[in-house]
């Protein structure tokens, strides 16, 4: 069990959870970032200007990090191009086609006791884990 | 006002994602991968959040109104239909080849990663064929979750 992990976890927990609060009281938003990003592609949302800064201050956040942490965040991706591509083409496709992803309904969904985010975050987790489950144990079965 | 509210609480979020572990893909791999060498870390990350949000939303409800805006834009929609499940399942297959979901990926762009700028490249282009293909006609704004 490594604690001083967990509870950088638990802390980094905190702060995205306060995120969303402040985006609630603040701008009376759900702070979801695949919406923030759906509606930067729509040409006539009011709330183009404040997106925009959102996603300026998500990309910025890491780097704000590195400053104060004195390293920069980890960051290791294994997977190849083509299942980057496919990957990504899924996340986005599929976060719009149900209304949200692990920030709008897992963490805003949730705290607000929704029932629809409490059926998302079940079906992305469990599609998740057996996606997972196939491609490290019964595709590459005796590679990795 | 609006607009700095907006990337204070935006560069928060990305602040929280790098210190959590959720930037990094791998992480969220061995999260996800009950069947391996498990790594729970992550749970507390999604545990840390949701009791931060809770007090956010029950301050919330309190209130008549957001500090800055005209009224809270509480999202609408009750239904558990074809549509909140079926995409629910494609994102979850996606986060799970890749490790990204859409916080993470914009985030990682500020440190100038090629593989997460193809990975958002992908994940734009499948929101832009959702919004062709199938976006509701009837409503301008997407259902919030």
């Amino acid at each position: 069990m490594n604690w001083a992990l967990y509870l950088q976890s638990l802390c980094g927990g905190f702060l995205i959870g306060g995120a969303a609060a402040l985006f609630l009281l603040l701008n009376g938003r759900i702070a979801g970032i695949s919406g923030i990003l759906g509606s930067v592609l729509e040409p006539r949302s009011a709330q183009t200007s404040t997106n925009l800064l959102f996603l300026l201050g998500l990309l910025l956040g890491p780097l704000v990090y590195a400053l104060l942490a004195g390293h920069l965040p980890r960051v290791d991706i294994a997977a190849g191009a083509g299942t980057l591509v496919l990957g990504g083409f899924l996340v986005g496709f599929g976060t719009r086609l149900g209304s949200g992803c692990t920030s709008g309904h897992g963490v805003c969904g949730l705290a607000r006791l929704s029932p629809r985010s409490f059926a998302a975050v079940g079906v992305f987790m469990a599609a998740a884990i057996v996606t997972v489950f196939v491609t490290r144990h019964l595709l590459s079965a005796g590679v990795s | 006002m609006r607009p700095l509210a907006g990337g204070f609480a935006g560069l928060v979020f990305g602040i929280g994602l790098a210190l959590s572990g959720m930037l990094n893909p791998a992480r969220v791999l061995g999260f996800l991968d009950l069947a391996g060498d498990w790594d729970p870390s992550l749970a507390f990350v999604l545990v840390g959040a949701v009791a931060v949000s809770m007090i956010g939303v029950a301050v919330a409800r309190r209130r008549p109104r957001p500090l800055l805006a005209a009224r809270f834009g509480w999202p609408t929609a009750d239904r558990i239909d074809g549509r909140l499940l079926g995409g629910a399942a494609l994102f979850g297959i996606g986060w799970g080849l890749a490790g990204f979901c859409p916080g993470p990926a914009i985030a990682s762009l500020g440190l100038g990663i090629g593989k997460s700028l193809l990975f958002v490249a992908a994940m734009l282009a499948g929101m832009a064929l959702y919004r062709a293909l199938l976006r509701p006609r009837s409503q301008q704004q997407q259902p919030a979750p």
